[in-house]
């Protein structure tokens, strides 16, 4: 018989980083329904193609670099990095468009900085980001909600056999940009007037917002990023919106238009490349709402989560360091060289 | 005459960021240790003079003035990183003309082969020996810093350079195998009912 | 009444993080506290305290009675240990001992003879009517040490100093950690011994509050406790059950929100914390005088077929412990010592209970199983969270990784209490604890070797300046004895025999009158001129040189010789290249001796050409007069103690002759080999 030996402590909660990974891909459920069901198949098969290649790349790269492939796999983590993507891409996206971002976030964003938990950015916006600058047309060829294509012209669309053109229309983000300040044009637009928010998006930004609620019930995430992401972004929008409403989209328009949600829930809350201590995510979450209602208001591009998350990630080492929790029986936090 | 202005311009300029960084340097001058200091802080103060200078400070100085900065085995190559990022030199591979880096060691006198010679005595760097001619000799231990210049002035080779064992105090877990790793072990237990 | 209204009311405090892992208590608190075995052998350890270990009082072979003091506590921060029971010493030797390395340490080992014959007692029913201070003279010979776990000495804790007055004292039931029973069955069981106990602890420390903190999951403890303490000022406050709220640190902030300064004690804050089993020992010694023989020890786990809790003879191996628990090896996977939180997998079964033992959980691999192996960090933040002390985990654990300890320190990690709650949540199920044990042990030891290192500086330096000052002694002397010399040749010019040694006097004395010793090889005898100096100078430095080198190649010549011998003993196969390496570097050491010879044979035909005579001349010549002049030193001293004074004097001013010629006579010969480069020893 033998012993074994081994570090205390002796017993461990259940779960491990897969299975948290394995709720987010679930939590992500309803979202991808939605958006199936308002732009067509072309987004499920866009997020179902962005996984395949992102697990296939991450295999390649741990090879090369003489990894244990089937070990690190099992973290999963590269297939939340492939599904956000892929939930980011327009449902038009062509294979390669696809290729190209994931290949990127894998190989450069997430492999080259030495891997999970190594990276500095997200590595699923800096594919995103990538392709907007890289690929402006194809980035925001969105379909006009419920204008759904068949499947075989979404099959057509991946393929690239297929323009974009003939399918797509601008969403209500774009929409309000180009009108804002003009009053009657704004009320001429029925996709601006959804139940609630800018047409079709307002499901897609619900059914994001219910898998959020899902992880933070479930505990997978904590309140504080997508607390201070969504009032980061209401609270602004609200004080412009009220002092003039036809220049300044109102708040709910804001949460529930574009990859508000998505972004709260499931890409601020990145956990590697967020702020840790739970001060620092609610400044980082706050400030990311900030910057996506500054972008959407006065910069060049309709939405803005990715941009306001890349930049919130190199800003996430000082908040870090300027919220240090203080340590018991010490009369103030250590901010030393950190 | 817009050159003029611009070149004047930047005269007064330059003139005036001169004389502040100077005024600054001046004023908020660092007063550090000596460098020596520094160096000989870092050395492990065996005092073996496997560096080729009869000591750690003899070497620290000769540190100072430019001499490389690996050629302490004892230290290892933790010293030379050490030194290395307080002089601001590249890491230098351990020197292995000097020695190698090993096991920390303590002396040990067989005393009843000891003849109190007091050899061992008078070459103790750091007076870690004690005894009188003609009486048995011991090595404090504790002060001992396993230099190895006893060993060879001994006329009947008592002494040995023993390493130093691991007490209940010094002892420690290690380092965990990191990532992939696991920490557990199995030991084969026979005696147990 | 009132008292029962206090304890309910809930702690108004709290502390942040903590986890709720799985208890696993219910199976060892069904049976009441079982006796436990007597073994053939007591192991006893002399350091089972926080402390200097005790000091063996018995011999060899000497029969004990129960009760008996057998080591000594050394220094103030130590513990006695005292015979569990009557029988004979058989040996005092290492022994494993329960430690996570699975060292050795010294023991004294007792074997039983069954009588359990009491020593003579002393105690003290009077207690409440001594002087403190004399009563906690008297616990220090209890051998009581912190029963919880920690192990300190209960006496020096019960002594917080003069001037520092307590506001809380504290009782410890809080038992936070899974599985241990020991001192929820102990209050269920002996109520009225713990608070007497904890009056005591009071009449030393004279405190202003009693406080008693219980995690709610003891509803049976709480309720001993509370009618056992009815009609005094002792206040049972019920904590809510959350790991690791038993901690000091964290029961101390739980009961008055005050916060123990980092690397402080408690009593800064005016609090002393003890735990519940150490104040029945309390109450165990002074009214019954029986000092520390026995503990309450839990043994569970589902590979022992009676759990439950046993009173244990300190120094019973454990492996008789688990045998009488009904231990099933065959089903035996980690073997742990304490709790499954903060407690050590025991590598050896034969290991002896001591003070400190709380638990023993003999698990099956299903029960406590193997963690999966790390997978990275993805700085969830799941560790800050449930982190007592505040600090962020994630941080260290990057910091002891990489081995960056001064950063580590700078993220408080030395207040870390190592509780693993951090690594129970822990997602990619990295032991974080055992990293930071890592790097912790590794701060330690590096702090040990630098407080070395300075002492050994010091010690170098205070040598150096010695060799210093005793050289500039030895010259100040020679010139005083030189100048003595010359006033009385001054005096009587005539009469002296004129021999070869005396011109050499002269000849150095002239020297000696230029300059120091230091520049004598410099201005020369009569023999230098530039090329000489320059090239003794460059033969000087050469054959510095050559040593280093071969003593170097020398030592490394004998340790390949070693290797190649080892390895031929192992039958390696690498054995050619190996005798090729000693081949190599004793070519070199022979060759560095070689020169270094040549060297020597040249600085000696140096000397010849220099002084006329050769070097072994020069040296009989010195240890001649030196004799000579020891041998007047002698006379001298006979003379004295004969009584004979005229004659001691004149026999003392030949003596200072001697005496000048021998030193002198030194002097030269060391001039003329430095001259030519040579040290004393060649």
């Amino acid at each position: 018989m033998s012993l074994i030996l081994g570090p205390a402590p002796h017993t461990m909660q259940q779960g491990d980083t897969g299975a948290f990974m394995r709720q987010v891909v679930y939590a992500t459920g309803p979202g991808l329904a939605v958006l199936t069901w308002i732009f067509g198949w072309g987004t499920l098969i866009n997020v179902l193609w962005a996984v395949i290649v992102a697990v296939a790349v991450e295999a390649l790269v741990l090879t090369m670099r003489g990894r244990d492939v089937r070990f690190f796999l099992s973290d999963w983590s590269v297939v939340v990095t492939g599904l956000l993507l892929g939930l980011s891409l327009p449902p038009t996206s062509p294979w390669w468009l696809t290729l190209v971002g994931v290949a990127f976030a894998v190989i450069v964003a997430k492999h080259l900085y030495g891997g999970l938990g190594m990276n500095p950015f997200n590595p699923a916006m800096v594919g995103y980001a990538l392709l907007l600058v890289s690929f402006p047309v194809a980035m925001t060829a969105w379909i006009a909600p419920f204008d759904v294509p068949t499947f075989s012209e979404s099959v057509a669309l991946f393929l690239g056999q297929a323009s974009p053109d003939a399918f797509s229309g601008a969403t209500p983000l774009d929409t309000f940009r180009t009108w804002a300040g003009d009053a009657q044009a704004l009320a001429g637009h029925d996709i601006l007037h959804g139940r609630i928010a800018g047409r079709g998006w307002e499901w897609v930004n619900a059914a994001f917002l219910l898998g959020g609620l899902y992880l933070l019930a479930r505990r997978i995430i904590n309140w504080h990023i997508p607390a201070g992401f969504l009032a980061g972004l209401a609270l602004p929008a609200l004080a412009f919106w009220l002092v003039d409403d036809v220049r300044y989209a109102d708040p709910l328009f804001h949460l529930f238009g574009g990859g508000t949600m998505l972004g709260a829930f499931f890409i601020a809350t990145d956990p590697v490349s967020a702020a840790t201590s739970n001060q620092g995510r609610l400044i980082y979450g706050a400030l990311i709402g900030v910057l996506i209602w500054v972008i959407r208001s006065f910069g060049g591009y309709p939405d803005a989560v990715a941009f306001a998350v890349l930049l919130m990630n190199l800003a996430a080492p000082t908040l870090d360091y300027y919220t240090r929790p203080r340590t018991y029986g010490h009369d103030k936090p250590d901010r030393g060289i950190g | 005459m817009t050159i003029l202005t611009a070149i004047i311009a930047l005269l007064a300029l330059a003139a005036v960021f001169g004389a502040l960084l100077g005024y600054a340097s001046e004023k908020l001058k660092v007063e550090g240790d000596p460098v020596v200091d520094q160096i000989d802080a870092i050395l492990p103060q065996t005092q073996c003079g496997q560096c080729g200078h009869p000591g750690c400070r003899p070497y620290a100085e000769a540190i100072a003035a430019g001499e490389e900065h690996n050629k302490c085995p004892p230290g290892g190559e933790q010293t030379i990183q050490e030194l290395s990022d307080l002089l601001g030199r590249d890491f230098l591979p351990l020197d292995e003309e000097h020695g190698e880096e090993d096991v920390k060691r303590v002396a040990y006198i067989r005393e009843d082969e000891c003849i109190g010679c007091t050899k061992c005595i008078q070459a103790c760097p750091v007076d870690a020996i004690i005894g009188a001619a003609q009486k048995m000799h011991t090595v404090i231990e504790d002060e001992c810093t396993g230099c190895d210049l006893c060993v060879e002035p001994c006329p009947v080779d008592c002494i040995d350079m023993v390493p130093v064992e691991e007490t209940l105090e010094s002892w420690h877990r290690e380092r965990p195998p990191g990532v992939g790793g696991r920490p557990e072990t199995y030991i084969p237990v026979e005696n147990l009912a | 009444m009132l008292s029962l209204l206090r304890g309910k009311r809930e702690p108004i405090h709290d502390f942040p993080g903590g986890i709720h892992p799985p208890e696993n208590k219910a199976r060892s608190t069904a049976a009441p506290i079982r006796p436990g075995p007597l073994p053939h052998e007591l192991v006893l350890p002399l350091n089972m305290h926080v402390g200097a270990p005790a000091r063996p009082v018995v011999a060899l072979d000497e029969t004990v009675l129960k009760g008996q003091l057998i080591a000594e506590s050394q220094g103030r921060i130590s513990a006695p240990v005292h015979a569990p029971t009557s029988g004979r010493i058989t040996a005092i030797e290492d022994r494993p001992v329960q430690h996570p390395s699975g060292m050795t340490a010294t023991c004294i080992v007792l074997e039983p003879d069954g009588r359990e014959a009491w020593a003579e007692l002393e105690y003290r029913p009077d207690w409440a009517a001594t002087d403190p201070a004399a009563l906690l003279e008297q616990v220090r010979h209890s051998g009581l040490a912190g029963l919880g776990g920690a192990g300190f000495p209960t006496a020096v804790k019960a002594d917080p100093g003069e001037d520092t007055r307590i506001e809380q004292l504290i009782i410890n039931a809080a038992e936070c950690e899974p599985y241990i029973t020991a001192d929820d069955r102990l209050m269920r069981e002996r109520s009225p011994g713990i608070i007497r106990g904890i009056r005591m602890l009071a009449h030393l420390l004279r405190p202003d509050e009693i406080l008693v903190g219980i995690e709610d999951n003891k509803p049976e403890a709480i309720q001993a406790l509370r009618s056992a303490a009815e009609g005094t000022d002792i206040e049972i406050r019920v904590v809510p059950t959350r790991y690791p709220s038993g901690g000091e640190k964290q029961l101390i902030q739980l009961l008055t929100g005050k916060e123990v300064p980092a690397g402080d004690l408690p009593a800064r804050v005016g609090v002393i914390c003890q735990n519940v089993a150490t104040a029945y020992g309390i109450y165990r010694y002074l009214e019954h005088g029986e000092p520390l023989l026995s503990r309450i020890t839990t043994v569970t786990g589902d590979a022992v077929s009676h759990p439950g809790n046993y009173e244990v003879l300190v120094g019973t191996p454990v492996k008789d412990l688990l045998a009488c628990a009904g231990l099933d090896a065959d089903r035996l996977g980690k073997l742990v010592t304490g709790g499954p939180m903060m407690g050590f997998t025991l590598p050896e079964p034969a290991a002896p209970v001591v003070k400190t033992s709380t638990c023993l959980i003999a698990s099956t691999p299903e029960e406590l199983p193997e963690p999966p192996p790390e997978q990275p960090c993805i700085r969830c933040g799941a560790c800050a969270e449930v982190c007592p002390a505040n600090l962020l985990p994630q941080q260290l654990y990057w910091y002891a990784k990489n081995d960056e300890f001064e950063r580590a320190q700078q993220h408080n990690l030395m207040d870390c209490i190592e509780c693993g709650a951090c690594a129970y949540v822990c997602p990619s199920h990295i032991p974080l604890v055992q990293y930071y044990q890592y790097a912790k042990g590794e701060i330690r030891n590096q702090e040990a070797e630098t407080a070395k290192a300075d002492r050994a500086r010091q010690r170098f330096e205070a040598r150096q300046e010695r060799i210093e000052r005793q050289k500039a002694e030895k010259e100040a002397r020679r010139r005083e004895r030189r100048e003595a010399q010359r006033r009385k040749q001054e005096a009587a010019p005539s009469g002296d025999d004129g021999t070869r040694s005396d011109a050499a006097v002269q000849a150095s004395a002239t020297s000696a009158g230029g300059g120091s010793a230091a520049s004598g090889g410099s201005d020369g005898s009569g023999s230098g001129n530039g090329d000489d100096e320059s090239r003794a100078d460059e033969r000087a430095r050469r054959m510095k040189q050559l040593k280093v080198t071969y003593n170097k190649a020398n030592k490394q010549w004998k340790q390949a010789q070693a290797a190649f011998n080892k390895a031929q003993r192992d039958g390696a196969d690498n054995l050619d290249q190996l005798s090729a390496n000693v081949d190599k570097l004793r070519t070199r050491a022979d060759e560095a001796r070689a020169e270094l010879d040549a060297l020597v044979q040249e600085a000696k035909t140096d000397v010849e050409a220099a002084t006329g005579r050769d070097l072994k001349t020069l040296k009989k010549e010195a240890t001649d007069a030196e004799l000579a002049a020891r041998r007047k030193a002698k006379e001298v001293q006979a003379a004295r103690e004969a009584g004979a004074t005229e004659q001691a004097q004149s026999l003392e001013r030949e003596h200072e002759q001697l005496r000048q010629d021998a030193d002198d006579k030194a002097a030269w010969l060391k001039r003329v080999m430095e001259e030519q480069g040579m040290k004393e020893d060649e």
